[in-house]
């Protein structure tokens, strides 16, 4: 981790999303005491707590691994943080009985977590983290082992049982759809620095950065010149084909990378001369409740394009020619980077 | 690029590993391989000793009109799994905490005690017999601080201390080996909890390592229940079993059909009650739950500050220095004064008695050398079998009945083998001591092997088939590389467990021409005729031609890779 | 001729029954996904084609050749379990040779070959690099490379995606199959992701415990799905509970919950059946609620919860019966169209309807998600 510089407000939830090893699961360990920093200061609430040893810090931990312990049942488990705090029974006994209510796991207390399905196992865990009653929640990839289907159900239930228990939460996941769909602020991480920070709808539709743009859905990029600016857009030039942006770039070299994502790129059997790009579909495949095209153009640059299913997307075949409109407002421009394009996305 | 496979030109030899390799794949020759094994395992490892008891066991009737010397043995037997179970309890007590601190401490100083601990690994038991007879019972050794002839005498004390010391380095290694498999987010888990870094381990460390424990402690109690030579060396007027069959063996004047009477007599009763005692102990004791119901958090909290940590490390330090380590190397001081002194001349020359000396090491090094070399033959697919469970639902019974050999007292287990072996009149005393290291020495090495290969993960050897290795070569490419340490340093244990063994030998060996050096060496020491320097530098011979070949195939292993 | 064939094949482990009675037919460059949730028999099914384990009961056969007796080394299956298994002790190229040189290549020929494949894969530049220094999406390069080294027409993949980060899943299904494509390979790959599915796959098998539910290509198994499980293993859908209150000639009415009547174009229900009602989410269209209006199949609801998914936004709507739907509509139509809370109405096509028996277990249970 490098320099990170953070604030979670109160009642949040909070996702950060980012590649493998670019440091999401370091920086909610130091927050949750597991792993010091070198330098700089964690404050929970207003207290700082640098020096503070895990079990004083009132924080819930998910861990990724769920971490049940494999000789209690799913009852002892969950009751672990009370327990070992020396709370009396009564204090604790409603917030266990909400909770495991909530999480549907009355008949399984007694179970041990070897014999539980992968997503009884995550919701003990979870409940377990609930149940210590702290105020602030950390979830390491706390869907992770689960079957695709059962993630996108327990996630909204997840969401729901923060929400309404009035808890704080920092979800790390590398799931950005997971991210998406439930946080309302995301950190986009990667090689130990912060990339960007903002609601999932800000990072979709204009993102800060090039690696942004490819890490949270899908995108074209397309390498570019800038040309100028036309009233309050920027134009530029691809292969050719004059495009025009409401993103305000200005850069040294003249170069830009423009972007867009497959389903805001407009497919018509034909268009007005001057804005489309011309080209033919060579690939389709069917995605349930869309259709992706991959349609190459006149100037021999390839473009993903998604087509709802409630459009006439299913008219379209392999081998059709076809018309394209990148449409201004959600066409993005950027400065060409440094590094070069494709290391400045890359995911590995 | 290099490769794995052969890269010999010699075609011949190719195409005979190819062929082997085909021949691999018939079942036929599989299931010829793993019986033939398990044939082994029974004919030569685990009937013997048990025909050889039962065979003989109307001798014991002749004991039975002995009151005396009958009271003498029942009293010999109840203190021998008496200092077991107290050594096996207090060394648990004091070992875990070392072996926590190598594991979880921080500072430079875990690597180094982490080295240090295997140092009375690598001498044999005989030679720290000595060193510890030395160091508390001697007037050159402890005992001249407190300006006392004897600090501990010999006796129940001293070998108290004795089975102390060496028991102490296998439970320190047992439970770093668990600890270091321990996934430590338990442990994590339950603090984010808030739990107190006392109660955490307290309730879920250690109910976790509960298997760990229980092992450690039974490693503990066979050891002590086992030992001879060195116990020989220390017990003064106090006896175990296997002390007194020692000197049993010895006595003079005893008529031939009561010494055997005696002799089938403890040996039965040790064999079967250790048997008995130790599956009772495997079953039971993970039943047992650690006291997990109450917590106490500002008691805890207070006993997790650091002061009482390193309170608690310093006194680990301070046991395992004063009591493990320091009368374990103590045999080097007056090694080194014999070094100087001119013995080494006439040690080299064999003259006088290091005649005896160095043909007891030619026997003990050639019988560890072939116990070692028996043992990988036959042992390798014994391992295979139990780690790949080729007997499927019985696999767990023929563990169980592997572990026996070393459960048992090797003494005792000698002497059933003399009788069953004996019975072979055309059998030369060389092979009967060739048998009875095997058979001891078997199950060390099957059991390391055993668990590294179950440690490699199925999957690589099913991939390994689909890509068209026949099983043969799944073995040579891919199961052996993997487990090469484990079967080095099985092989060095038995190679080590076998040089070391004094008890098997003396009941087997009954002519002077057949000792080995244990044996040897624990006759040396009584002996009045030896001086000192003479026994110090032939037990410093004997510890620094181990450590010589040790290091040498150390160093072997370590160029391959 | 199909390429793979299994006929009535079981497995049992111990009381498990792992595979039951399946048969199955694929053909010669078809890239399959079989696609089933974790325990539904997915990896032995693999197993079973690649010889690891042995069917209790049924023929399996390859190329014609019944092949129940053959052992792995003699299948010429290229499988590729879930973590990879790669050989920790070699390197990279000598991971992708033990193939070929297991198989009596040559070593020119083995390690001509490997290199060949390490190119492919573009795994060449770490040809002596060992497993453990690469990367996860490297490491499946070098699995797929190493199985395919000695020739095998036949590829098994299990999970192939699954250690990976979700964005580089994205971005990998396409290469898999292009790498299948291109190599004229037959392809089983195994998944629990029914996005994945959908876009690698020619044809899609969905097993549940053991037992195949419905195969087909991906449009047919999510616009027709034959079954409640299917219908909601492969995509996001809805269902209403109801009772069958009556049947003509072109359809049927359900009685919803509290009242709300629903026409399908169902003709063979029975009046008084228990049945369910499944509704894609993307064709559950919501219209603004202004004007009260009068039409079939169209119900009022207040909008509960708006999660933004990307592409999609979804719309959870309680129905003024207390039904519960969700909707997705492409981001492009708008991202704030509906607030919570808002008064919608709900428009559910009879076109897209389609009418299950309600399942004797309960419904919950039969959408088996936890």
């Amino acid at each position: 981790m490098k320099n990170i510089n953070l604030q979670v407000e109160d009642r949040e939830y909070l996702c950060i999303i980012g590649p493998s090893g670019c440091g999401k699961t370091t920086l909610i360990k130091c927050i949750a005491g597991i792993i010091e920093p070198d330098e700089g200061e964690i404050y929970i609430g207003d207290k700082l707590v640098n020096n503070l040893p895990i079990e004083d810090r009132e924080i819930g931990y998910v861990f990724q691994e769920i971490a049940l312990f494999p000789h209690m049942n799913v009852y002892n488990n969950i009751c672990y943080g009370p327990f070992v705090k020396g709370w009396s029974i009564s204090k604790a006994e409603n917030l266990i009985k909400e909770i495991l209510n909530m999480m549907r796991l009355y008949d399984r207390v007694r179970d041990k977590p070897d014999a539980l399905s992968g997503g009884a196992r995550q919701k003990t865990a979870v409940a377990r983290a609930l149940i210590s009653g702290s105020k602030l929640l950390l979830l390491d990839e706390p869907l992770g082992s689960l079957d695709a289907k059962v993630r996108r159900v327990l996630r909204y239930e997840l969401k729901r049982l923060v929400k309404d228990l009035g808890l704080t939460a920092i979800h790390v996941t590398h799931d950005q759809e997971e991210a998406m769909s439930i946080a309302d602020r995301i950190v986009v991480m990667r090689a130990g620095e912060i990339v960007e920070v903002g609601t999932p709808i800000e990072l979709y539709m204009c993102p800060k950065s090039l690696f942004t743009a490819n890490f949270v859905g899908e995108a074209n990029f397309f390498i570019g010149d800038f040309v100028g600016e036309e009233d309050d857009y920027v134009k530029i030039d691809v292969g050719g084909k004059a495009l025009y942006s409401k993103c305000k770039v200005n850069p040294e070299d003249g170069k830009v990378v423009a972007v867009i994502r497959p389903e805001f790129v407009v497919m018509k059997r034909t268009g007005p001369p001057r804005e489309v790009w011309r080209g033919v579909i060579e690939g389709r495949v069917f995605l349930g409740g869309s259709v992706r095209f991959e349609v190459r153009t006149e100037n021999d640059i390839m473009i993903a394009v998604k087509k709802p299913l409630l459009s006439e997307a299913l008219r379209f075949e392999v081998g059709d020619h076809v018309a394209l409109i990148l449409p201004r407002e959600f066409l993005l421009v950027y400065p060409y980077p440094k590094e070069g394009l494709e290391k400045a996305i890359s995911i590995e | 690029m290099k490769s794995v496979f052969p890269s010999r030109n010699n075609g011949s030899m190719r195409k005979l590993i190819r062929k082997l390799d085909e021949l691999s794949s018939r079942d036929s020759i599989k299931y010829l391989v793993y019986a033939s094994s398990i044939l082994f395992f029974f004919a030569f490892i685990l009937l013997p000793p048990i025909i050889g008891i039962l065979e003989n066991i109307s001798q014991v009737e002749t004991i039975l009109h002995e009151p005396n010397l009958l009271a003498r043995a029942n009293a010999a037997i109840i203190q021998s799994f008496f200092m077991a179970f107290i050594i096996a309890t207090l060394d648990l007590v004091a070992a875990l905490p070392l072996a926590w601190f190598i594991v979880r401490s921080r500072i430079e100083l875990a690597h180094i005690i982490d080295t240090m601990v295997d140092i009375p690994f690598l001498i044999p038991t005989a030679a720290l017999g000595y060193s510890t007879l030395l160091f508390w019972g001697r007037p050159d050794g402890i005992s001249r601080i407190f300006g006392v002839e004897s600090l501990v005498p010999e006796g129940f004390l001293l070998v108290f201390l004795l089975h102390f010391s060496f028991s102490y380095p296998v439970i320190v290694r047992v439970m770093v080996g668990e600890l270091l498999n321990y996934k430590e987010v338990y442990e994590i888990a339950a603090r984010t909890l808030g739990a107190q870094p006392l109660t955490a381990v307290r309730t879920i460390t250690l109910p976790l390592l509960k298997p760990g424990i229980i092992a450690s402690f039974l490693l503990a109690f066979a050891r002590s229940l086992s030992e001879t030579g060195a116990t020989v060396m220390v017990a003064g007027q106090w006896e175990n079993g296997p002390v007194f069959l020692f000197r049993v063996i010895d006595m003079v004047g005893l008529p031939e059909h009561l010494k055997s009477s005696v002799l089938v007599y403890v040996s039965s009763i040790l064999i079967f009650t250790s048997t008995i005692l130790f599956f009772l102990i495997s079953l039971l004791a993970p039943k047992f739950r650690f006291p997990i119901r109450r917590v106490f958090p500002s008691i805890e909290r207070r006993l997790s500050s650091s002061k009482i940590i390193r309170f608690r490390n310093g006194l680990t330090l301070l046991v395992f220095l004063l009591v493990v380590l320091s009368p374990s190397l103590f045999i080097a001081l007056p090694m080194i004064g014999a070094l100087i002194d001119g013995t080494l001349g006439e040690a080299l020359v064999g003259s006088g008695p290091w005649g005896e000396f160095w043909r007891s090491m030619t026997i003990s090094y050639a019988i560890g050398s072939l116990s070692t070399i028996v043992n990988i033959i036959f042992g390798l697919p014994a391992a295979i079998v139990i780690a790949r469970r080729k007997l499927g639902g019985a696999t767990p019974i023929f563990k169980a009945l592997i572990s026996i050999p070393i459960i048992v007292p090797s003494i005792a287990l000698g002497v059933s083998l003399r009788l069953f072996w004996g019975r072979y009149y055309f059998l030369h005393e060389f092979w009967i001591l060739l048998f009875s290291h095997t058979t001891i020495t078997y199950t060390y090495f099957v059991e390391s092997m055993a668990a590294a290969m179950e440690s490699i993960p199925l999957e690589i050897e099913e991939v390994a088939s689909t890509l068209g290795a026949k099983p043969l070569t799944i073995f040579r490419e891919i199961t052996l590389p993997l487990t090469k340490y484990s079967m080095f340093s099985g092989a060095v244990l038995v190679f080590t467990r076998a040089l070391g063994e004094t008890g098997a030998a003396k009941a087997v060996a009954r002519t002077k021409e057949f000792w080995t050096t244990p044996i040897l060496l624990v006759n040396w020491i009584k002996d009045g005729k030896i001086i000192g320097s003479q026994k110090a530098l032939s037990v410093g011979l004997y510890i620094i031609l181990s450590f010589i070949i040790l290091l040498a195939l150390r160093l072997l292993t370590r160029r391959r890779k | 001729m199909p390429l793979i064939e299994l006929v009535n094949v079981t497995k049992r482990y111990g009381n498990v029954t792992a595979i039951k009675n399946l048969s199955l037919k694929m053909n010669d460059g078809e890239y399959i996904c079989v696609l089933g949730p974790t325990g539904s028999g997915k990896t032995t099914l693999l197993k079973l084609i690649a010889g690891i384990v042995k069917p209790d009961s049924g023929e399996i056969y390859i190329d014609g050749r019944l092949v129940n007796d053959v052992p792995p080394q003699e299948r010429n299956v290229a499988y590729v379990p879930q973590y990879y298994a790669l050989f920790p002790h070699m390197s990279v190229i000598d991971n992708v040779a033990f193939g070929p040189l297991s198989r009596g290549f040559s070593r020119e020929e083995a390690y001509k070959v490997s290199m060949q494949m390490l190119e492919m894969t573009k795994l060449a530049w770490r040809a002596n690099s060992f497993p453990h220094e690469l990367s996860g999406g490297m490491q499946q390069r070098l699995a797929l490379a190493r199985g395919l080294a000695s020739g095998a027409k036949i590829l098994l993949l299990d999970e192939p995606l699954g250690a990976l980060d979700a964005r580089l899943r994205v971005e990998l299904r396409y290469k898999l199959r292009g790498i299948a494509k291109k190599n004229k390979l037959t392809t089983i790959h195994v998944t629990h992701d029914q996005e994945e599915a959908m876009v690698v796959a020619d044809r899609i098998v969905v097993l549940r415990n053991g037992e195949i539910q419905q195969e087909g290509p991906p449009s047919q198994v999510y616009n027709e799905p034959k079954s409640i499980f299917v219908a909601h293993f492969v995509g996001g859908a809805n269902f209403l509970e109801g009772f069958v209150a009556e049947v003509d000639q072109y359809g049927s009415w359900i009685q919803l919950r509290n009242g709300f009547l629903l026409r399908v174009n169902d003709v063979n229900r029975v009046v008084g059946e228990r049945i369910v009602v499944m509704v894609r989410e993307e064709k559950v269209e919501v219209i603004k609620g202004a004007r009260r209006r009068e039409e079939i199949n169209l119900f009022p609801g207040a909008v509960s919860e708006v999660s933004f998914l990307g592409d999609f936004v979804s719309y959870s709507i309680t129905l003024d019966n207390g039904d519960k739907v969700s909707s997705r509509m492409p981001s492009v139509f708008g991202l704030k169209r509906f607030g919570i809370g808002e008064r919608v109405y709900v428009r559910l096509k009879p076109e897209n309807l389609r009418v299950y028996p309600y399942p004797p277990q309960g419904l919950y249970k039969e959408l088996e998600v936890i």
